[in-house]
């Protein structure tokens, strides 16, 4: 009970506060050149206490950083095992045995910096942006901030990791009119930026694992390809076994490799509603089609491998779930996100197959659908216009 | 009886202060007005036919668009006029009037409507006052008199939340009712169709009444909008017009045939949880709420709102009941701050999403104010419209179409088949907090600007 009623006076005394500070960042205010930026920490802080003018009286609790923090919410799981999966390669490559604490801590201390970075400079850039245009900054950015970490590998250089996030922000989405306006999808921007700009940092099998590059004191043999790296070369006999590409326990960005824990995240993102089943369902899908054809016409041993091995292989579990459900970039018609989905996962298991100089498909089969999406939406409205069109006639 | 239409998407916002069914005769007010942005389409400066210090007889004119002369706005009580609210650029906002109490009224010819013609019923509607009572899609606004609707429809229920029900205010009214029927069979060639609850048995006043063909519906709100049984029995194609009423107010449409005169009573729901004693009244159209809220109404900040919640317009509590609503809402104001509202697990808050642990409790009933709850942002999430909307539109297309002002597109998308109502729940769920029903009311005045 005590502890309650300290709690109501630290609230009281910090709302104080602000009401004592916000005079200065309003117009007239000395610092009313930042009001954005204080606006942006005063709604975190509180809710605002904004009623509403006009349209309907009362609105859902749902607001847009409820929205965000249940998907941050959701990629938490895939975080946490990605830092401990750092430690425990890391240990791996070096032949040492550690605890579940000692590799998590290796990978909290590798993977922090790189969410910090991705923050500061998108954040930052975000700040910035709605300061220049006035507006309130959006929360899109949390979520992307909280991706791109977990989409690139491990022993990325942070400056990358900046420039990357710079340009996925502005080029990718400010020049398109921020959050809401962007047409492709700003983390898989950062990812495809860094792919392309420094390819011989992005590829290979040395940088999937922390220290690997450098190659001290790495145990003989120790190979840190991926499995679609060893599966697009023809090394099947290097494969991990299923269970382990289910677990995660193998070399890949931060956050794709474990399929459990990309699930828990799918299972947060359906149940709150916030995240397309749709999307989900129809990009698996997409997959195996893609996978069964393969199977169907194999003329290589890549083409022969299970269909549903795909979808626990790569970025592709991680991508159906967070990357081709991002509301702004997908389709936005119902009927629309069945078929950006389907195509999404097919084209994905295509690239991969088909494409040997990068067996990552799934970023840019996505990217590649984020550009589509307008023009199936387009079509997906268009039926509805000719059948009201026709009925009118009638 | 005729197949039931189920209907999946929607939202029952659950609130507290439903109304018990008990009638309450409610004191008479003092004043009374008749408020013309009651009204969408009409200019916002009608002419006066009054000056302040006039005596007005109920049913007596009071102001008239002069683009449409012929539609009167009468009053509903007699006495005297004592003010003209106006608010910016000198918009009329409310014609007051002071009641003698002494309920004089013009009288307006009575008759069988059967035996009537359509010209002597089109101008018996028009003089009283009663014809405003008559609303045409597109764009939900007073019917034009020279238009022949193809069809005429009618809900028989109120779905939004803590609304009145109206097999209980209509209970008894039955002969009036089919007076009222019988008028607007005159004024259409085709069907007047009732759409009715199929959750419970059809009343007698739908049931019972001839020239009418009932359609059963059953579902969450928005089921109970007019708008939304048109699309599910026969869709407003473009260039024809269909007319609705509101059950109650065909009452009042056959009471002027029966009796002569302008007959402003109606029961009216006080709901919302800041509401005592949430009940029926006897009271009458454009009455104060004052004698309703005497005593009844709990301390604090409240939002007084004459209809619902979601599609009701704000008034003070000394306001007037709207010229169409049957219900007055009582919630409280939510301008505080809350400190990490949106982190919270959120048992107390209410929201059409699953993101608040509050939707384990599906059952439970909410105390919910005027908050924002939240900034504007652009359009971010999709699909959340969808699921309120039952309805075959791509609503968050037509707003887009509405906000770059594409006419073409506008009417592809169904602009048409739509009135705000229909799409308030829309405006309650976006998480973009986006402004839904003024955005379409634009569309509505763009679209009749240019088709002229």
């Amino acid at each position: 009970m005590n502890q309650e009623a300290d709690n109501q006076n630290i609230m009281k005394s910090l709302r104080k506060f602000v009401d004592k500070i916000k005079p200065h960042f309003s117009k007239g205010g000395k610092l009313a050149k930042l009001h954005s930026t204080f606006e942006a920490f005063e709604s975190f802080l509180f809710v605002p206490n904004r009623v509403t003018t006009k349209g309907a009286h009362i609105r859902d609790a749902l607001d847009m950083k409820r929205a965000m923090s249940v998907v941050v919410a959701a990629a938490v799981p895939a975080l946490l095992f990605g830092m401990w999966n750092t430690g425990y390669q890391y240990n791996l490559s070096i032949g040492m045995e550690a605890t579940i604490w000692e590799n998590f801590v290796i990978g909290f201390l590798k993977v922090l910096p790189i969410i910090v970075v991705s923050y500061v400079v998108g954040l930052g850039i975000e700040f910035a942006v709605a300061q220049i245009r006035g507006h309130e900054v959006n929360e899109g950015f949390l979520v992307s901030g909280f991706l791109i970490p977990l989409v690139v590998p491990v022993d990325v250089p942070l400056w990358m990791v900046a420039v990357a996030t710079a340009f996925s922000v502005i080029i990718g989405k400010e020049v398109f009119g921020g959050t809401g306006m962007n047409i492709l999808n700003p983390a898989l921007t950062a990812r495809a930026f860094l792919f392309f700009a420094y390819p011989a940092w992005m590829s290979g099998d040395t940088v999937w694992i922390h220290g690997l590059k450098s190659g001290e004191g790495i145990i003989d043999g120790f190979s840190g390809a991926t499995p679609l790296a060893n599966a697009a070369a023809g090394l099947f006999e290097n494969l991990p076994s299923t269970w382990e590409m289910v677990l995660g326990t193998i070399p890949g960005s931060v956050g794709e490799t474990s399929v459990i824990a990309i699930l828990i995240g799918a299972v947060i993102l359906v149940a709150t509603g916030i995240g397309s089943w749709k999307i989900m369902f129809s990009m698996t899908a997409g997959g195996l089609v893609m996978g069964l054809l393969f199977n169907a016409f194999a003329v290589n041993s890549f083409m022969e491998i299970p269909a549903w091995h795909h979808l626990i292989m790569g970025g592709f579990a991680f991508g159906a779930v967070f990357m081709a459900t991002d509301p702004v970039t997908a389709a936005q018609t119902e009927h629309g996100k069945w078929i950006y989905g389907f195509l999404a996962g097919f084209l994905a298991v295509l690239i991969r197959v088909i494409n040997p100089a990068y067996p990552e498909g799934v970023m840019l089969a996505i990217l590649l659908m984020n550009v589509f999406a307008p023009l199936i939406d387009h079509y997906v409205v268009e039926a509805n216009i000719r059948k009201r069109v026709r009925r009118a006639k009638n | 009886m005729p197949k039931v239409i189920r209907i999946k998407k929607g939202l029952d916002i659950k609130l507290k202060g439903k109304p018990e069914r008990i009638i309450i005769q409610a004191e008479p007010s003092e004043f009374y007005a008749v408020k013309p942005p009651d009204f969408p389409g009409l200019s916002p400066l009608p002419k006066l036919s009054v000056i302040i210090g006039s005596e007005v007889k109920t049913g007596s004119p009071l102001f008239y668009d002069k683009n449409k002369p012929d539609i009167l706005f009468t009053s509903p009580v007699s006495g005297k006029v004592v003010a003209v609210n106006r608010g910016e650029r000198r918009r009329i906002l409310e014609v007051v009037i002071e009641s003698d109490n002494k309920n004089e009224a013009v009288t307006f010819q009575k008759g069988d409507p059967k035996t009537m013609n359509r010209e002597e019923i089109v101008n018996n509607l028009l003089k009283s006052g009663v014809w405003p009572f008559i609303r045409q899609r597109p764009f939900h606004i007073i019917a034009d008199p020279n238009d022949d609707p193809r069809a005429i429809f009618i809900s028989g229920f109120d779905s939004a939340p803590l609304a009145p029900d109206l097999d209980f205010l209509l209970n008894g009214e039955e002969a009036s009712f089919q007076t009222g029927i019988d008028v607007l069979s005159q004024l259409t060639a085709g069907k007047i169709h009732i759409g009715v609850n199929a959750v419970f048995p059809t009343a007698k006043v739908f049931s019972k009444t001839d020239g009418v063909e009932l359609h059963k519906f059953r579902g969450p709100h928005p089921t109970g909008n007019v708008g939304v049984q048109i699309n599910h029995i026969d869709p407003v194609k473009k260039g024809e017009k269909v007319w609705t009423v509101n059950a109650q107010d065909v009452i009042v449409i056959g009471k002027l045939f029966e009796k002569g005169v302008f007959n402003p009573t109606r029961l009216v729901a006080l709901t919302g949880s800041e509401v005592k004693n949430p009940r029926y009244y006897r009271t009458k159209l454009g009455a104060s709420v004052k004698p309703l809220l005497k005593d009844n109404v709990k301390e604090g900040n409240n939002r007084y709102i004459s209809g619902n919640v979601l599609t009701g317009s704000k008034i003070s509590k000394e306001g007037y009941i709207g010229f169409y609503d049957s219900q007055v809402t009582v919630i409280p104001e939510g301008d505080s701050y809350e400190f990490l509202g949106w982190a919270l697990p959120g048992l107390k808050k209410f929201s059409g999403s699953r993101t608040f642990f509050s939707f384990l409790l599906p059952n439970k009933k909410y105390t919910l104010h005027t908050n924002l709850q939240g900034g504007r942002r652009a359009f971010v999430l999709t699909g959340q419209y969808e699921k309120v909307l039952p309805m075959d539109i791509y609503p968050l297309q037509l707003l887009k179409a509405i906000l770059v002002e594409d006419i073409d597109l506008m009417e592809n998308l169904g602009i048409y088949e739509v009135a705000e109502e229909d799409f308030a729940l829309c405006e309650y769920v976006c998480t973009s907090k986006t402004e839904v029903q003024s955005i379409l009311r634009n569309g509505f005045e763009l679209m009749l600007k240019e088709l002229g």
